[in-house]
């Protein structure tokens, strides 16, 4: 049967089109304008600003992005080792918390529970956590607090055990208990291959979480050789020590600022939106499991 | 199995509450936390009568009461309309496109911003140039940010939002629209009737969590947007920009702390607040 379109339908949909459309446009815009300047060459952006197709092309801004690669190369292993490291143990020692939250013969899982989310609801501040990690536990300028300052979310825990308690039945733990299975092992051959869903979608948001981090480096790090992408992006951004954060060269020909600024960005930006789309089909997936409250 | 879980939050969550006593003294490197002498109120002080505390509370709660109104607006606008689209592809990518923006780092939107608005050669500027007006300076005018931050902020994360609030309305039960198409009603009344009843408890439960961070602005946004432009700092400082500046470069452990301490009780009583009051209006819908 062919719904017919009556004309409240009708209104509706040319309101929710144009709406959509015009959001779409407009979050698409200024990727499109960064890659089109990007390939502008600088003459042409000072004296005629941005525009949505390149006006004067040039490649000028790569050539000098990548005359000097090494620092920008250490930066992207800085950032990829922390974000695969990172996302893995966080992965597992969530998936391994929730399981604990999530078997009914814990006792104290309430307490458990409230123990993490306290943390969420009062904190001691920036101040004395600066003060902690440096003056205590003296973890500044180490590649380990990377790692580690944006490594669990309570919330995630959460989503973990919801999903767990959603989708895993208690009689598949019974079995396998019977079949002579320790809680560990029934936890690695049983709960995270039937997490998967869950896992990728929690492995995405830590993912990005640590691939987007540039505070960490700004309050901790003082080393260069720890310095990772985006921080490296900020520094230039912000700052006119393009040549010392990217050129190890006392080049002291003009630099093509602007189209180099957006080089820049583009080439940091590159892998997460080039991961973007197989990500998203997870992302929506997940979604949809997290956000139905449990 | 638990044991890895608390040490970590033992050693990065609760042990850091603990520093929370270094508003109330005058830190030295070589004293740390518990060496340094103690100073009282001294510090409250210093950071009430600088002024600072009304323009940054002023800011933050104003701020973020507008970005959490617009963006569940926003949010669940789009998210209906989508619900409601036939169109698959269409469907498909303007939703690709809504969420790009999330993925990227503030670092990188605010190089978009700079690039937008800079006054020698940003886009804006330059069509207003084209079009042969005056170029605008943007960056030294605060009034203009009070539009740009909310825009900004709703097109990061409106994309995310209108996902969370379409992943609720799947759940609702089809069989109730049908229903409602067979009594012959309106689009917009199955809107008002159906859909915005059924996710009031989604939305409750999104927007008391964020009620609970309305003392800790959108610190990333701010930072990347604004730096420490000077021009704006007045119309656009938050608590959490102060307290990042005063712990970046040089050191004043003092405002940092009293401010940091300030805020974390302000939150903590913030989320006791609104859990309790949605908790005397419907108990389910409550956090804890």
């Amino acid at each position: 049967m062919k719904i017919k379109s009556t004309l409240d339908v009708k209104i509706f949909n040319t309101i929710s089109y144009s709406v959509v459309g015009f959001f779409g446009i407009i979050t698409l815009l200024p990727f499109v304008i960064l890659l089109s300047g990007s390939f502008t060459s600088e003459d042409s952006i000072l004296q005629n600003g941005y525009s949505i197709f390149p006006k004067d092309f040039s490649f000028e801004a790569y050539k000098l992005v990548f005359r000097e690669p090494d620092a920008i190369l250490n930066a992207y292993i800085v950032t990829l080792s922390v974000t695969i490291l990172g996302t893995i143990l966080a992965l597992f020692f969530s998936a391994m918390a929730a399981y604990v939250l999530y078997r009914k013969e814990v006792k104290y899982r309430n307490k458990m529970s409230f123990f993490l989310y306290f943390t969420t609801l009062f904190n001691g501040g920036l101040a004395s956590f600066y003060v902690i990690i440096n003056n205590t536990l003296h973890l500044d300028n180490t590649f380990l607090i990377l790692v580690l300052v944006h490594m669990f979310s309570v919330i995630h825990v959460l989503i973990l055990r919801s999903f767990m308690q959603g989708s895993l039945h208690d009689s598949l733990l019974e079995s396998a208990k019977i079949d002579g299975a320790g809680d560990f092992e029934m936890f690695l051959r049983i709960v995270l291959p039937l997490s998967k869903p869950a896992l990728a979608t929690i492995g995405l948001f830590t993912a990005l979480g640590y691939w987007n981090d540039w505070w960490t480096p700004m309050l901790f790090i003082e080393n260069e050789k720890l310095y990772p992408m985006q921080y490296v992006l900020f520094r230039v951004m912000s700052t006119a020590e393009m040549t010392s954060a990217i050129l190890n060269t006392s080049y002291t020909v003009e630099l093509p600022k602007e189209s180099l600024k957006l080089a820049l960005t583009v080439v940091s930006t590159g892998p997460i939106i080039l991961a973007y789309p197989l990500a998203q089909r997870y992302f929506v997936q997940g979604l949809m499991i997290g956000a139905v409250k449990g | 199995m638990f044991l890895p879980i608390v040490i970590y939050f033992l050693i990065f969550a609760y042990l850091p509450m603990t520093g929370i006593v270094l508003a109330f003294k005058e830190y030295n490197y070589q004293g740390g936390i518990w060496g340094s002498p103690w100073a009282g109120w001294s510090n409250f002080e210093y950071f009430f009568k600088s002024g600072k505390a009304w323009i940054v509370t002023k800011n933050t709660v104003a701020y973020n009461v507008v970005f959490l109104a617009l963006y569940t607006f926003f949010s669940i606008a789009v998210a209906i309309f989508i619900a409601e689209m036939r169109g698959k592809w269409f469907k498909k990518t303007a939703q690709s496109f809504m969420l790009l923006p999330y993925f990227i780092s503030w670092v990188i939107v605010g190089a978009f911003v700079y690039n937008l608005f800079n006054y020698e050669f940003g886009v804006v500027n330059s069509v207003i140039e084209w079009f042969g007006g005056d170029p605008v300076d943007i960056y030294g005018t605060p009034s203009y940010w009070y539009f740009l931050l909310p825009f900004f902020y709703l097109w990061k994360w409106v994309g995310f939002g209108s996902i969370l609030y379409l992943a609720a309305i799947m759940g609702i039960d089809q069989e109730c629209y049908e229903a409602a198409i067979m009594d012959g009603a309106t689009i917009f009344q199955k809107i008002y009737y159906i859909t915005l009843p059924l996710l009031m408890p989604t939305m409750v439960i999104l927007v008391l969590l964020a009620l609970g961070r309305v003392m800790r602005g959108e610190f990333e946004m701010f930072y990347q947007l604004i730096g420490n432009n000077a021009m704006l700092l007045d119309s656009t400082d938050i608590v959490d920009t102060l307290v990042f500046r005063s712990l970046v470069g040089m050191p004043d452990f003092g405002l940092a702390s009293s401010a940091g301490f300030y805020q974390s009780v302000l939150c903590f009583v913030i989320i006791l607040a609104a859990n309790g009051a949605v908790k005397l209006y419907n108990k389910d819908y409550s956090l804890f």
